[in-house]
């Protein structure tokens, strides 16, 4: 069972008490600096303070006598809500990674580790986890916990990941092969293995998982930057009109009070924006973890919602990861339950999906009962990455089953069957694998070995269309299989008789032609493709070196997980556009609640420009910087949460986004304004 | 930078030469060929002697002659100006009444005809607008009659005779050139006023 | 509005649009790779050129290096015309005895003409000897467009090609600009202007005795050759001192029409040179509607102003069927003054067939906002689709952002350092107009050039900065620009307005030319459909509105308000 960390509340009333000190104690200037848009915030609400307090010991005689005193107040008082809460909702986002953290976090408790001289020593010393560096040996045995990443390099053990994965199911874990990265905090169920350390101290897997969701170290990607220095630009025009306002308002016979200057400014910057940007990057990530997908850098899940091209494995994500045996085909002369039987046999001591089908098919067919992988007199042949066969030496005479080709090396050119290349041609074209069978080098026939793909694949592979990401399956299958599964699953395109030399090939390829590629692997031969792939996701089952070389890690290990990894990547982005264009279309309301009262003391004529039909001027002006503040508070669930996300082409997501975030940022001011300006002036605050 | 001083140098010499002294030669050697009246500015002679240019408006007081648009440049055809005044300007409006009333006092009847011809109270933007609507050329033209004692309906031959029609019939406004209305006019045999004198001059 | 004058609004625009891809295609030829059309007759002599200069045509040169050269040549360029304004009492052709100009209005004349902007603080006939009006305004009409045709050019070759360092050859950019466009159409151009009545002599001025006995001094020169380049090149530096109003610069309904044409014809056309030399047209075509559609509303809005009649003046006794007369010339009427002023301030020409300071109030609005969107409403030649394609830049990367998806434009990524220097483009206007606008209110020898009272008056000042940063040059006249301190101010604006644009946008060539080329797909949005044109619009708009929109309600907009309550100001201003 895989569970997810647990769902945490938008407003966990927790999380809100602690981002409620905390949004404090980030007005520390060093801390405001990082965001332009809030410093200048803070800035012009300090200067008002300044302004506020001196008017209150001189009576509000200077040049601001022209606003209220207790306008000049609230004003003050709101400018510094809008700084609250922008601090407040990094808060926020940073808390629940927190929480995130701390489930994390129990896991990493101090252990000590036994470490070894060599892998061959049987004497350790003991030493805390927390010293070890790469490339120390530690062994460790069953009920200790494992104190580092690290691979293993010796024994075989089972391993319980659950503090990290969720999968309650231990694990096998054993030296070389795929099998040997394992991660510190998880637990050794049974056996011995000695495990060479991979990692330094604060920077084990853990490590970096819990900073990332803390957001604590959080570097900025490279679309936030770009962002940030769309914000600080607009920042400075914003200022560059304020600050010449001044002169303007002088010429038409009028002072404006440097408060009002200032509500005019705060309003008009891109606050809404400036104070979730970050929010929104923090939370991105947080919804990648709560997917149990960690990236390493938020570099990478922006990639992911750029990219064009997906390689997905065949086996586990396009299938079903065990094809299932489903016809037995003889050559001429050799009688299908002859060739059951020689399956049958050739099976028994084959634990693999396969194997176990091809027993299951030829006991339900045939009704055999004998035969167990423990009867005298029968050797078992193991399957080699050299022969690619596998079988058993009976009495009665050896039996192989295999591949086409390395039934045919057995054999002998000369001995195939003219009708077998006929039936291996017609299983892979209905997209099922051909396993062949002899006995004593003479070819029986073949077995149908059937891909089961998974059930709505398909609808997902449309779905990826829509966004515009194509599909390539890869497959070792030879490409007659290849393409009946490609067309059944509904995939793009395939890579067949896929090798891991290939596989790196095809992603540069696609490269150069400027595409980004996002893939996932587990295997250390899947290494170097994942380290070129824009997107690497390495399965967490994997070997330590696939674990490095990719960029995110997918703890689960299900790599149709790709998709949910694009869709919050663009997410991500959306976010961010959604809310600066609704951020930059409120200011069109603003300046309609702002300008006229400014300036009607000058021309009563503008007043005609009141298309709000506002109070009073200073309420006009109060209640343009109340909406702004509050419209922080109010996005930020939005800005926690992302903008909803329904695939589709560009053109269709841009109208939607457009419509609610671009329209609707130049309604609702009108609205909220306008009511608050009613309640402003219901209570008498003006 | 430095390293690029010589080509730009030289380029900017070349180019010179070329834009700036071949060009407008060859221009002027074709204009003189082919169109050398206009070349010379569209010159106006009457005995001889250059009385203006069909382009260029020139001041005319008489109650005998149409009278030409304001010119906010006194008609000064070697430095054209208009008055530049915005809609809110007090000054416009000013000047504005005193041409209203100047106009009035000046043209027979003026008051009981209603509005004025915008164009005739308003200076043009060269100072130095050559052209009527034929509208305001004939709203003087009780004025003209008078003053020479021709009927108006003559007055109105002539300006419909020298009316322009928009170029092509579709590009422009309708107009007629006040140089060529008074040198028509002016060419008419004298006729001694009947009566009283002109009013208002 | 009659419908006449409606007609002719609708001819104009229909002619342009199918002017654009004719010239469009001419120029794709002329800046692109293989043989130019009139490479027979011209070829000699341009590579007789680059031989003469020591330049190697086949030699490509880095953006910093392009810039480089840019800068050299505008600079010469600027001492040069300085040298000739100072010296042109010594100087022959000379027939109305012109003294030097003096150093402020030099430095200022010469920075204008360099910087295609043709601002103007002094009058043509009563201040410039003919030698000086083409040997040195007439070469920098010329030059400066070529300028800015090729910084455009290379911007385009930044976005067509990939992976390369270079950008193309300054010096070869610049002649063939010259050579094979400017020069050809101005020598058309001016031979129709002469047929139609347009002077080109070198007489002295010439002293008619009018027909009341009194003498009128009638200003001559070589009009035509000048006015020619003023209205392709987008430079709109006029011969005369109140430019295309005057009866020599623009005699007829036909040279209007014409003129006009040329006005935007170019920059226009470009719009189809760049969707040709980036491979789909399209592209193109939706930047030249998003242009045309503010365009059109722009001419909506002036044509509507100025069809109406001060209420002031019907009060008076004006008949209210006229329009707004004040500043116009009678052959234009309103419909061609409005649909001028719109043209030549939506394209940073600036010459002008009317004058803008006597506009309506919100007539005067529309040509003073065409500027301070920063001239890309088709723009000067070439400087209007590149500082068009700063905001295609940012409306690009705001769309991009709400897809989901790195923000690209054809096939580039946009990112953190395009972003930043197409802000760094900017931030000019608002630096150059409100900047220096409100310099201008706090220093009192600034303020004292404003002539009218009133809200009108800060229009003013408004209207000249827009007009400098915007590298335009059109006025409103009453201002009094030729002081020390607007000399050099506007100079300045001028200086940043063109430089702080070219450099950003080379720059941005340079980065875009080292990219890889992305392959679109459904998951790019399409930047030639209308959802993107009315993005772009709206960002043009959105940025420009909320940049000014403060400063214009305490001019022009309160003062239609004004002026509907029949309210003028007398006065001195403030």
């Amino acid at each position: 069972m895989i569970h997810r960390t647990s769902e945490i509340s938008l407003f966990d009333a927790g999380i809100a008490a602690q981002a409620a000190t905390s949004a404090l104690r980030k007005l520390d200037p060093r801390e405001l600096v990082r965001n332009p848009v809030i410093f200048v915030t803070a800035v012009v609400a300090a200067l008002t303070t300044v302004l506020f307090v001196r008017d209150l010991f001189t009576g509000g005689t200077g040049p601001d006598a022209g606003a209220n005193l207790a306008v000049v107040g609230q004003i003050t008082a709101w400018l510094w809500f809008t700084v609250l809460f922008a601090n407040f909702a990094e808060a926020v986002a940073e808390g629940r990674g927190k929480a995130q953290a701390a489930s994390l976090r129990k896991t990493k408790t101090e252990t000590s580790a036994r470490k070894l001289a060599d892998v061959a020593a049987t004497d350790w010393q003991s030493v805390p986890a927390a010293s070890l560096r790469a490339g120390d040996l530690v062994v460790v045995e069953a009920g200790e916990v494992i104190p580092g990443d690290g691979d293993v390099v010796a024994g075989i053990a089972t391993v319980d990941e659950s503090a990290i994965t969720g999968e309650s199911a231990a694990v096998i874990r054993e030296s070389g092969g795929d099998r040997s990265a394992v991660t510190g905090g998880t637990r050794v169920v049974s056996d011995r293995i000695v495990v060479r350390i991979t990692v330094n101290p604060g920077e084990s897997f853990l490590d970096r998982m819990i900073t990332l969701v803390e957001g604590a170290k959080r570097q900025k990607t490279p679309n936030e930057i770009a962002l940030n220095i769309l914000l600080a630009g607009m920042t400075i025009i914003f200022l560059v009109v304020v600050v010449t306002l001044e002169a303007f308002a002088v010429y038409s016979g009028i002072t404006l009070p440097v408060v009002f200057l200032v509500a005019l400014l705060v309003t008009l910057i891109p606050t809404t924006i400036g104070g979730l940007l970050s929010a929104i990057g923090i939370a991105g990530m947080d919804r990648l973890v709560r997917f149990s997908v960690i990236a390493k850098s938020g570099r990478a899940v922006e990639a992911a919602g750029d990219i064009d091209t997906l390689l997905l494995d065949k086996t586990g994500t396009i299938t079903l990861g065990n094809r299932q045996a489903a016809e037995f085909v003889p050559v001429a002369g050799i009688n299908d339950r002859d060739l059951a039987e020689a399956a049958l046999l050739a099976s028994l001591a084959d634990d693999t999906p396969e194997g176990k089908s091809i027993v299951a098919l030829a006991r339900q067919k045939f009704g055999f009962q004998a035969g167990s992988a423990e009867t005298p007199g029968y050797t078992f042949v193991p399957f080699t990455a050299q022969t690619r066969m596998s079988g058993v030496d009976t009495p009665a005479g050896s039996i192989r089953k295999g591949a086409v080709d390395s039934i045919i090396r057995h054999v002998g050119e000369d001995a195939v069957p003219r009708d077998l290349r006929q039936s291996v041609e017609r299983i892979a074209k209905a997209g099922g694998t051909p396993l062949v069978v002899a006995r004593d080098k003479r070819v029986l026939g073949a077995i149908h070995l059937k891909d089961i793909v998974k059930p709505a694949i398909r609808e997902r592979f449309a779905t990826l269309r829509q966004m515009g990401i194509r599909t390539v399956m890869v497959t070792g299958d030879n490409p007659l299989t290849a393409a009946a599964i490609a067309a059944e699953a509904g995939v793009d395109d395939f890579l067949a008789e896929a090798t891991p030399e290939r596989k790196l090939e095809l992603i540069r390829h696609e490269q150069a032609e400027g595409k980004l590629v996002a893939m996932c692997g587990d295997g250390s031969n899947d290494a170097p493709a994942l380290a070129q792939a824009d997107v690497g996701v390495a399965m967490n089952t994997g070997t330590q070196a696939a674990r490095e070389a990719g960029n995110m890690v997918d703890l689960e290990s299900d790599p149709t997980k790709l998709i949910e990894i694009v869709m919050i990547g663009k997410q991500l982005l959306m976010s961010r556009g959604a809310l600066t264009t609704f951020s930059i279309a409120n200011d069109v309301a603003k300046y309609f609640a702002i300008i006229p009262a400014l300036f009607v003391a000058a021309y009563p004529q503008l007043g005609a420009l009141n298309v709000m039909g506002l109070g009073s001027s200073s309420s006009a002006i109060l209640s343009a910087i109340i909406f702004n503040a509050l419209i922080i508070v109010a996005l930020i669930p939005l800005a926690l949460k992302g903008v909803s996300y329904r695939p589709a082409g560009a053109a269709s997501l841009l109208r939607r986004n457009l419509l609610v975030y671009g329209l609707g940022g130049l309604v609702v001011p009108f609205i909220g304004i306008k009511l608050i300006d009613l309640g402003v002036n219901a209570l008498g605050l003006v | 930078m430095l390293k690029e001083l010589k080509p730009a140098l030289m380029m900017l010499v070349v180019l010179t030469i070329i834009t700036g002294a071949l060009y407008p030669l060859a221009v002027s050697g074709l204009a003189w060929a082919l169109f050398p009246t206009q070349a010379h500015g569209s010159l106006v002679t009457r005995d001889g002697e250059v009385v203006g240019s069909t382009l260029i408006a020139q001041g005319f007081t008489e109650p005998g002659h149409f009278q030409p648009r304001p010119s906010a440049a006194d008609y000064k055809a070697e430095a054209s100006g208009a008055s530049n005044y915005g809609p809110t300007s007090g000054p416009l409006i000013d000047q504005v009444k005193a041409r209203i009333d100047a106009l009035r006092a000046a043209n027979p009847d003026a008051a009981a005809r209603g509005p004025i011809p915008v164009e005739l109270v308003t200076a043009s933007g060269s100072g130095l607008d050559p052209h009527l609507s034929p509208g305001a050329a004939l709203w003087q033209a009780p004025r003209i009659a008078a003053a020479r004692g021709i009927p108006e309906a003559q007055l109105r031959t002539l300006v419909s005779s020298l009316t322009e029609g928009r170029t092509l019939g579709l590009f422009g406004e309708p107009r007629v050139n006040v140089l060529a209305l008074n040198l028509a006019l002016d060419a008419l045999p004298a006729v001694v006023p009947d009566g009283a004198e002109p009013p208002g001059t | 509005m009659d419908s006449a004058g409606l007609l002719q609004i609708a001819l104009y625009l229909v002619i342009l649009t199918a002017l654009t891809p004719v010239l469009g295609g001419y120029m794709a030829r002329v800046f692109g790779a293989g043989p130019a059309p009139l490479d027979r007759v011209l070829g000699p002599v341009e590579r007789g050129l680059y031989r003469l200069c020591g330049v190697d045509p086949a030699r490509e040169q880095h953006w910093t290096h392009y810039a480089a050269s840019l800068l050299a040549f505008n600079l010469l360029g600027l001492l040069a015309l300085y040298g000739l304004l100072r010296l042109q009492h010594g100087l022959p052709l000379n027939p109305a005895d012109m003294s030097a100009v003096a150093p402020d209005l030099a430095f200022n004349t010469a920075v204008s003409f360099t910087t295609n902007t043709n601002w103007q603080a002094y009058s043509g006939e009563a201040a410039l000897g003919y030698l000086v009006q083409m040997t040195g305004l007439t070469v920098q009409n010329f030059v400066s467009a070529a300028t800015g045709i090729a910084v455009l050019v290379a911007l385009i070759r930044g976005f067509a090609r990939r992976g390369t360092r270079t950008v193309g050859n300054f010096w070869v950019d610049l002649v063939r600009g010259t050579l094979y466009l400017l020069l050809p159409l101005s020598i058309v151009l001016a031979l129709f202007l002469v047929w139609q009545g347009v002077p080109q002599n070198f007489d002295a001025y010439v002293t008619a005795q009018t027909l009341e006995g009194g003498q009128q001094v009638i200003a001559q020169g070589p009009a035509a050759s000048q006015i020619a380049i003023k209205q392709i090149g987008s430079n709109g530096g006029g011969f005369f001192g109140v430019n295309s109003a005057h009866p020599y610069e623009n005699p007829t309904p036909a040279t209007n029409l014409v003129e006009m044409l040329f006005l935007l014809a170019l920059a226009a056309g470009l719009t189809d040179t760049f969707g040709r030399m980036v491979g789909d047209r399209r592209q193109g075509w939706a930047i030249f509607a998003a242009m045309g559609v503010m365009l059109v509303i722009g001419i909506g809005v002036a044509t509507w102003a100025e069809s109406a009649t001060n209420p002031a003046l019907i009060a008076a006794g004006v008949d209210g069927l006229g329009g707004n007369m004040e500043g116009k010339e009678v052959r234009f009427g309103v419909a061609n003054s409005a649909l001028w002023a719109v043209a030549t301030t939506a394209a940073s020409n600036g010459s002008v067939n009317a004058m803008h300071d006597s506009f309506m109030p919100l007539g005067g609005m529309v040509p003073m906002v065409n500027m301070m969107l920063g001239e890309v409403v088709f723009g000067g030649v070439g400087a209007g689709l590149y500082g068009m394609m700063i905001f295609v830049l940012l409306a690009v990367f705001i769309a991009g952002l709400m897809v989901g998806r790195t923000p690209e434009y054809l096939g580039k990524k946009i990112e953190a350092k395009e972003i930043k220097l197409a802000m760094i483009a900017a931030l000019t206007v608002p630096f150059g107009v409100l900047g220096l606008s409100a310099l201008t209110l706090v220093v009192p020898a600034a303020a004292a050039s404003i002539q009218d009272a009133g809200p009108h008056g800060l229009s003013e000042v408004l209207y000249a900065y827009a007009s400098g940063t915007g590298n335009n040059g059109s006025a409103f006249g009453g201002f009094g620009a030729n002081t020390p301190f607007h000399n050099t101010a506007l100079a300045v604006a001028m200086l940043f307005g063109r430089f702080l644009v070219i450099l950003p946008v080379l720059a941005i060539a340079g980065t875009l030319a080292a990219k890889k080329t992305l392959p679109a797909s459904a998951g790019t949005f399409p930047t030639h459909g209308p959802l993107f044109v009315g993005l772009l619009i709206g960002v043009v708009l959105i940025v420009g509105g909320l940049t000014f929109f403060p400063a214009l309600s305490l001019g022009p907009i309160v003062e239609h308000l004004l002026m509907t309550q029949g309210i003028s100001f007398t006065g001195a201003p403030q």
